[in-house]
């Protein structure tokens, strides 16, 4: 070769550090246009379940409607109320709704029209990287959102409906920081691999089935007198956060065994933190 | 001395359903230090696929790819340090300010918070948009925000500044300032490639110029030169109010006409050495009672040799 190099190979460890220094202006990037637009970032994050439990936590008991009333199985034995149950299932939604949609959609818009990634990806470090800022950024905002809405599905509720926790605080937080990894990672798989022109289908045919099939508003020992759900239901990864949640706030209601769910969230994490790395450098670069 | 940029018959193949597609099919290019270098070509000639592997955005097929000395393909992290990259579309992160989009592509590439506002701020008063540090990205006219992508790309002192097709879809003064613009920082010494289907803007700013069809080059050359070597001439179109053919033997035979091509009233003349050949012409024409309608003189260019080359007309 008759060139030469003009600059010195990083070595490993300088490497290193500008990675690590890209990862934290791409989170630094995320957290100014979030604090810039605050308002309509909370607004997001509280509107579904503050309804959720304003409808079925206090109107539905308040006007005697018997939904939720009732629930089957071991709930029912125990005389826990309606809103126990919605608790880990509604920060289980929030986790899913933050770390799926804020990861995915952007990055849709990215890809189609808007083409602000461009810059990013010519950042002098692996494409991987600005993949795995998206991922962290995600699973932070997920988290954020838990915390959010903890408050809200705990205190809004009919007089005697309060939801009974029995919370593990250590383990909320390591449940929230898989659940909130396999959300986000789950996010980017998807806004790399759907049709830009499909966009509109995320919702229909992931968001909402995943949500009603993601024992968020039963437990998964309930679906026990549906075998085939309860069997299929396993696919849905957010049927492993609704359940680990459970364990860290509800345990007394049952929950999957720990083992399940701490190998789906923890495995699942790693596979699609993977497997989605992988999909976004072979979108950015052909 | 390094080259800016070195290509060894780079190649890239798209598979589809009807066949294999090459988008580039062999190019072999060096570019200098300090050039200013153009490729031209029609849409779909492979300049964009070209720029793309260049870039480390797209993994060429065959071939080998040098920028700033450093392989492409081998180690995009670091070749990514010595390009700076303006696309044919908007990049700009419209949720930032324009300050902010300097400042977090000085992080991007590791400088400190501190170092990256300095930057900004240098930035924007060398491009003129200190005025509109603090406006959203969204709300820059094309022009503004075409200013602010190359403060953008030049902001990490890249060894190679690309341009895609910087001039479509934007107005005509916009061109021109862009034109000064990119005048400046040649003179400066800032190695510059641009693509192009505008032949006028090849012409008029690079001082070596690869035309480029089907994914091949088919000339590499200074402008002046790839005009001269392809014999292309001054063209001077007459349309007299009557049929000219009275006076084609006259204009042949005047100074510095090669060669005249008769339509009806219309003459058109080639000629090498047009200086006062008009007004011979248009003196020619009254002296045998015509009057002149109309005339143009068009100058040899990029078009007429593009036209030689591939014997088809440019399309744009």
């Amino acid at each position: 070769m008759t060139t030469t190099m003009t600059v010195a190979r990083p070595t490993m460890g300088s490497e290193m550090s500008l990675i690590a220094r890209t990862l934290i202006a791409l989170l630094a990037r995320d957290l100014r246009v979030i604090r810039r637009e605050f308002g309509s970032f909370i607004i997001r994050l509280i509107m579904q379940p503050l309804l959720f439990v304003f409808v079925f936590a206090y109107v539905l008991p308040k006007i005697g409607a018997g939904l939720g009333g009732a629930p089957s199985g071991a709930a029912a034995a125990t005389g826990l109320t309606f809103s126990t149950i919605l608790v880990p299932g509604l920060i289980a939604v929030s986790v899913n709704f933050q770390g799926v949609q804020a990861v995915a959609l952007p990055l849709v818009r990215d890809f189609s029209y808007s083409k602000e990634i461009e810059d990013r990806v010519l950042a002098p470090v692996p494409v991987w990287v600005v993949g795995l800022g998206k991922i962290l950024s995600g699973a932070l905002q997920a988290i954020f959102a838990a915390f959010i809405v903890l408050p809200i599905v705990v205190s809004v509720h009919a007089p005697g409906q309060a939801p009974q926790l029995q919370p593990n605080w250590l383990a909320f937080v390591v449940v929230l920081i898989f659940a909130s990894t396999l959300m986000s990672s789950l996010g980017l798989l998807l806004g790399t691999v759907i049709d830009p022109n499909k966009i509109n289908l995320l919702f229909s045919v992931v968001i909402l089935p995943i949500t009603f099939l993601g024992c968020v508003y039963y437990p998964w020992a309930a679906l026990g007198t549906i075998p085939w759900l309860q069997a299929l239901v396993c696919l849905n990864p957010l049927v492993y956060v609704s359940e680990g949640l459970r364990w860290a706030l509800t345990p007394q209601l049952g929950h999957m065994p720990v083992w399940a769910v701490s190998l789906a969230l923890v495995g699942g994490s790693i596979v699609f933190t993977l497997l989605s790395l992988r999909t976004f450098t072979r979108r950015v670069v052909t | 001395m390094t080259s800016a940029i070195r290509t060894i018959d780079l190649h890239k193949t798209y598979s589809s359903a009807a066949g294999d597609v090459h988008a580039v099919n062999g190019i072999t290019l060096e570019v200098q230090e300090g050039e200013f270098f153009g490729l031209l070509g029609p849409n779909g000639a492979g300049k964009s696929t070209a720029i793309g592997m260049l870039t480390t955005r797209i993994i060429p097929t065959k071939g080998e790819a040098y920028v700033g000395g450093i392989d492409v393909v081998k180690h995009p992290a670091q070749a990514k340090r010595q390009l700076g990259v303006v696309t044919q579309t908007n990049t700009l992160d419209r949720s930032l300010t324009v300050a902010e989009n300097l400042e977090f592509h000085g992080r991007f590439f590791g400088l400190s918070v501190r170092e990256s506002k300095v930057l900004a701020r240098e930035l924007l008063e060398r491009f003129q948009l200190d005025d509109r540090a603090d406006s959203m990205a969204s709300d820059l006219s094309g022009g503004m925000a075409q200013r602010l992508m190359i403060a953008r790309a030049l902001a990490h002192r890249p060894y190679v500044l690309f341009l895609d097709e910087p001039t479509s879809g934007i107005d005509p003064q916009s061109r021109i300032n862009l034109w000064e613009m990119l005048r400046d920082l040649h003179k400066d010494g800032q190695s510059i490639l641009l693509t192009t289907h505008y032949m006028e803007e090849a012409d008029e700013l690079c001082e070596r110029v690869a035309i480029i069809d089907d994914g091949r080059v088919l000339a590499d050359d200074s402008p002046a030169e790839l005009k001269r070597a392809i014999g292309a001439d001054t063209v001077i179109t007459v349309t007299f109010d009557a049929d000219a053919s009275r006076i084609v033997h006259e204009v042949e035979a005047a100074a510095g006409v090669r060669r005249v091509e008769h339509d009806g009233a219309s003459l058109r003349v080639f000629s090498t050495a047009p200086a006062g050949l008009l007004g011979r012409i248009v003196s020619l024409g009254t002296a045998a009672g015509l009057q002149v309608r109309d005339a143009t003189s068009m100058l040899p260019s990029l078009e007429t040799v593009f036209l030689t080359l591939t014997g088809r007309e440019y399309r744009e």
